[in-house]
């Protein structure tokens, strides 16, 4: 007898209150905070001897240790895996007290990688059929929450017979506990699921409620197969009074309704007369819900609901005022009556205190959208959105973009009003919606044509005022103005304001990114500027075609008002001088030319005129105002900051030489380098006005794949290739960089191939060496090597006098890469990658496209599995419809079962029938034939059915397909 | 179904958890102080709902403490409401007024009356004079197995002396 030592740890043994009061103690000592170092001490020892007391042979003492331990797990999540063991040797206790702790630290801690709880199936077997019902429900208890397949499995044979216990709480408790059991031992359905079903004809409310809960979780995964038993529940619906039960099966029948429309004309009435009767709210609203999600094809009963939707809305209670929003915005999509009636509500909650409330009304708000009001709602929302905190404005501003870009922005007619609301957003104060601002301003810019020049003006708002560089929220939006304006340059009314504005000092809070999203504007801007000089005849016939005369007339009025001060600047073209006197003079200039804006026609024709003469002096203004400002950045560290402002250098340059040819020799119109010079501005100019037009999802997919190109090869040795390319490459460029930015920037030839200029001359030769040693990962195109080979070489200094020659092998050499590959070039950075979808030009091209895809696609299956008999439509609906199902389903045997309830219920549950029945239906599909023998084929081809029992799976599948077809007929003999 | 009950004291202290769906360790103390961070600060007069990672957390407060109980999103909140109540009733009346210490020191016995309310995540007992009856007969189970133990005890501890 051992006794003496474990007595003595029992009696002076910390008790669980002990340890209680002493945690209590520290953390009071030690501060709220848990974790302090004392009170992790305490906690420490404690573990330590509830790790010795836990060993002892005394029951007491073990159930003691045990406790506090569950007690430390539960509540502040210590680890106790390591009782496992120990939890499973007291429930085996016989003294209950004892097992119940056992059990309780087992449900508790227990999960299915505790290896030993395999060894608590014998303990949980022999309690199961235990004389004592506490010690059955203890049992019970602990399977139902901590079941495993294996626990499952061996215990469904004791599971059943308690189905059938004389003891009401037993066979709760054993009905709830055969819920865990199927999920995770399908085949065990078989056996209990006739018994399941005898018990929803019980007297007993309680045990009626728990049969219904657990029927109301299996429907809510798959109802289907719960079809057949829609007599039993209508008529629990019709004769129970009991809010539990009811509540239940209301959920049931909003699951099997919409799966069967008859269902729905017999139970609209009872769900009316409950909702009608009810004083309980939580049954009304369970109505409700039924109703509004299952049953709208019944108006009165959803005149009804509506009406008890305005009680709830009504009510002080802001759960119930909650409840009644959602139910409204369930209704919305099928009686936006109901909304509009509570309008006054709605628009009220959107100020509540409770955040739950104003989101739901945001909701319900946005529901109530249409083209009608869709100005008016915004309107106000953006007024709510000034007001309220900066997570509920951003809601606010997210739902107003979200609902409407909907469907190609479907619901605006206005697009200048919509435009104008985006500018307007990003002035919001709290706006973090940068980024989808961005995409609709650039988006709607290349969908909607005729709103351009609102898009424009709305962008240069954006873009002179400095004070919104400095909110680095919306630097995205920013971008996108500065994208459209220098896109659709030719709505200005006065590129020199934008150039000024695109390059103010204050750009420099700008990312990176974007900046060089504004110098590439400038570019543009510049380009466009450029070639309205040198050609404003074709300018203002191209433009003229597009855009309205005041366009013209405030370009003109820019140079004619420009003048005194460009004259000025131009005076004295020094490199260095300071950009500040150029901007005042044309701040000045474009002052009046925003008064002077509107104009009169007559002067349209003078104009053209005027402006070869005086639009030289602009051009030099903006031109000297372009590089004073780029010069310093030449030396940026990004990439792509360098990248455009040399470019931009580039084609100042190239300006430049063009101005003072024509300064000297104005007539010499054979002049070479002038003709080329403008040739180019020409070639740039087309390829910038190029429409750039929104790409589709699948574009890429629809570019063929190139020979040779190996995608499908394994890449893992590319790291260490990847690795010894990047460290030279890295260390030339930050070595070389002061160098080879002096010689690009002579380096006119540059200028548009942003693509090509990246690798400088040493890179280059890294990059050829590195090829020849890494051939096969480099694709075989010609253009790459084409390209570095017509370039002139970096260090040529003798290129800046001969330049003429220069000009005319870029021309070449434009032509070459522009014709081919406009679209890289003409596309600026950030905005085209956003791009989504077809568009609305394109969406008659690309969509039936698609369709055609899937159709052929369709048609192509059916024609591989045999002589198809079913239109290929209904093939791919019906492949489809057992695809989705067989993924969601978890409970395939059910099916079967359901297979055969429908034949007969009182088959249920009787195994070897239903095996004799599976079999015959694999035979008898064995000979079936075409379409299902398609559907199979097609289905086994899937990897998802490589699976192990995937041909089982396959054939169960086929055989619910069948019920699907077979049930409709067989239910009306129940309901009718 | 419910997936879990929580119970939480104002300061944020965890007094009973009880998870009906797999949740591991580590998850269980994320959700908790996701769900604390989340309900404990809400003000009195807003509605019992909390929108959580696609659940419903639906929650009541009883003086100092929270019980949070978490569903999917059709379930109905008003019933979880009711379910809520009727454990604090029931806990009432076995305490006599429950209080937050009874609680903590009988937090096992806190479990007992949970369990014999749900199961599984389902409500297993409506009426609270059943769930009274069942515990007190467990109760006085342990009582008679206590007397056995302690008259044993005493019966060593005369045989030592």
């Amino acid at each position: 007898m051992a006794g003496g030592p474990s007595l003595m740890d029992s009696l002076f043994q910390r008790s669980l209150e002990d340890l209680i009061k002493g945690l209590r103690l520290h953390n009071l000592a030690a501060g709220t905070a848990a974790g302090t170092p004392e009170s992790s001490t305490f906690l420490s020892k404690s573990i330590d001897e509830v790790r010795r007391e836990i060993k002892s042979t005394d029951q007491q003492t073990k159930t003691t240790a045990l406790q506090k331990l569950t007690y430390l797990h539960s509540l502040y999540a210590i680890d106790m895996s390591w009782a496992a063991f120990h939890a499973i040797e007291l429930s085996s206790s016989t003294i209950f007290n004892s097992k119940r702790t056992g059990y309780l630290a087992a449900s508790i801690s227990f999960n299915s990688s505790t290896d030993v709880i395999l060894l608590l199936t014998h303990q949980l077997r022999k309690d199961l059929n235990s004389g004592n019902p506490h010690e059955v429900s203890l049992a019970l208890q602990t399977l139902s929450s901590i079941c495993t397949p294996d626990l499952a499995r061996d215990l469904t044979p004791e599971l059943f017979t308690l189905l059938n216990s004389n003891k009401g709480f037993i066979k709760k408790k054993a009905i709830a506990t055969v819920l865990r059991v199927f999920e995770l031992y399908p085949d065990s359905v078989r056996v209990c699921f006739k018994r399941l079903v005898e018990n929803l004809e019980n007297a007993d409310v309680g045990i009626v409620s728990a049969i219904v809960g657990v029927f109301c979780e299996l429907a809510n995964k798959e109802p289907r197969s719960y079809l057949p038993l829609a007599p039993e529940f209508y008529r629990i619906l019709v004769d129970s009074r009991n809010n539990w039960v009811l509540i239940k099966v209301l959920k049931i029948f909003a699951k099997l309704v919409p799966l069967e429309p008859r269902l729905g004309k017999r139970v609209v009435e009872p769900i009316c007369e409950h909702l009608r009767r009810t004083g309980a709210k939580s049954l009304a609203f369970e109505c409700i819900r039924t109703i509004v999600c299952s049953l709208t094809q019944h108006e009165l009963a959803v005149k009804l609901a509506a009406e008890k939707i305005r009680e709830f809305l009504t009510e002080d209670d802001p759960n119930l005022k909650y409840l009644g929003l959602q139910a409204l915005a369930a209704i919305a999509p099928k009686s936006l009556n109901a909304v509009v009636e509570n309008k006054e509500v709605v628009i009220k909650s959107l100020s509540d205190e409770d955040v739950n409330i104003k989101f739901e009304a945001l909701r319900l708000v946005m529901a109530m959208v249409s083209e009608d009001n869709v100005a008016e709602i915004c309107r106000v929302l953006i007024n709510y959105a000034l007001k309220s905190d900066p997570e509920f404005c951003n809601e606010i501003l997210g739902s107003i973009l979200s609902t409407c870009s909907r469907n190609y922005y479907e619901t605006i007619v206005d697009f200048d009003w919509y435009v104008s609301l985006l500018g307007e957003m990003a002035r919001v104060p709290h706006c973090q919606k940068g980024e989808e601002i961005e995409n609709q301003l650039v988006d709607i810019g290349m969908r909607v044509r005729d709103v351009r020049p609102e898009v424009v003006h709305v962008g240069r708002d954006l873009l002179i005022d400095p004070a919104l560089l400095g909110n680095p929220f919306i630097h995205r939006i920013l971008s996108a103005a500065a994208w459209v304006s220098g896109e659709y340059v030719e709505f200005c009314k006065n590129p020199f304001e934008l150039m000024e504005a695109l390059l103010q000092p204050r750009t420099n809070l700008l990312p990176p990114s974007v900046r060089a999203v504004y110098i590439q504007s400038a570019f543009k801007v510049l380009t466009f500027a450029a070639y309205f000089y040198f050609y404003p005849e074709e300018a203002l016939a191209a433009s003229i075609s597009g855009v309205g005369e005041s366009v013209h007339n405030g370009w003109c009025e820019q140079s004619s008002d420009s003048v005194s001060g460009q004259t000025v600047t131009f005076s004295e073209p020094d490199e260095g001088f300071n950009p500040r006197m150029l901007h005042q003079p044309q701040k000045d200039a474009s002052g009046n030319d925003g008064k002077k804006m509107i104009s009169d026609l007559e002067q349209v024709s003078s104009c053209s005129v005027k402006m070869g003469h005086f639009t030289k002096d602009c051009l030099v203004g903006m031109v000297n105002l372009v590089e004073s400002t780029l010069r310093p950045m030449a030396g940026s560290h990004e990439v792509e900051i360098q990248d455009r402002v040399k470019n931009v250098l580039g084609l100042i340059e190239l300006i430049r030489q063009e101005i003072h040819g024509c300064l000297v020799p104005k007539e010499e119109e054979n002049d070479r380098g002038e003709l080329k010079a403008c040739e180019i501005v020409r070639v740039m100019h087309d390829a910038f006005s190029e429409e750039l037009g929104p790409v589709s999802l699948s574009a890429q997919g629809r570019v063929p794949l190139p020979d040779g190109l190996e995608l499908k090869e394994n890449l893992s040795d590319l790291e260490a290739i990847c690795g010894d390319f990047r460290i030279p490459v890295l260390s030339s460029f930050s070595l070389e960089k002061p160098r080879s930015l002096e010689k690009d920037v002579v380096t006119v030839s540059d200028q548009q191939n942003e693509e090509e200029c990246e690798p400088s001359s040493e890179s280059t030769s890294l990059l050829t060496e590195h090829r020849k040693r890494h051939g096969i990962y480099y694709l075989p195109s010609e253009k790459k090597e084409k390209v570095p080979n017509d370039y002139p070489p970096a260090n040529d200094l003798s290129m800046q006098d001969k330049v003429n020659d220069e000009v005319d092998y870029l021309v070449k050499l434009t032509e070459k890469s522009l014709v081919p590959k406009k679209k890289p070039i003409a596309k600026p950075r950030p905005v085209v990658v956003k791009l989504d979808d077809g568009d609305r030009i394109h969406i008659n091209e690309t969509l039936p496209e698609l369709k055609e895809d899937l159709i052929s696609d369709a048609v192509q299956e059916v024609l591989l599995g045999s002589q198809a008999v079913a239109s290929s439509s209904r093939t791919d609906k019906s492949d489809k419809s057992s695809n989705r199902r067989s993924r969601k389903e978890t409970f395939r045997p059910l099916e079967s079962n359901a297979d055969s309830t429908t034949v007969e219920i009182a088959e249920l549950g009787n195994k070897n029938s239903r095996r004799i029945k599976h079999r015959t239906h694999g035979k008898e599909r064995s000979h079936r034939s075409s379409k299902k023998a398609t559907g199979e084929s097609d289905r086994s081809d899937r990897p998802n059915s490589s699976h192990p029992h995937g041909k089982h799976k396959s054939r169960q599948r086929a055989d619910g397909m069948e019920n699907v077809a077979a049930e409709s007929p067989v239910i009306p003999d129940f309901l009718l | 179904m419910i997936h879990f009950v929580l119970l939480i004291s104002r300061q944020g202290k965890v007094r009973l958890t009880k998870w009906y769906s797999p949740y591991p360790q580590k998850e269980r103390t994320k959700v908790i102080r996701e769900l604390s961070g989340l309900i404990l600060p809400r003000g009195p007069k807003l509605c019992n709902f909390v929108e959580w990672r696609g659940f419903k957390v639906v929650y009541r407060r009883y003086a100092s403490l929270y019980f949070c109980m978490c569903i999917n999103q059709d379930d109905n909140e008003l019933e979880i409401l009711e379910i809520i109540h009727h454990y604090v009733e029931i806990l009432d009346r076995y305490f006599g007024s429950v209080c937050e210490l009874d609680l903590i020191f009988n937090f096992h016995k806190a479990y007992y009356i949970l369990d014999e309310l749900l199961i599984a995540g389902e409500l297993q007992e409506s009426s609270k004079k059943t769930v009274a009856r069942h515990i007190a007969a467990q109760d006085s189970l342990v009582e008679t197995a206590k007397e056995q133990a302690s008259s044993l005890s005493n019966i060593i501890a005369e045989a030592t002396k």
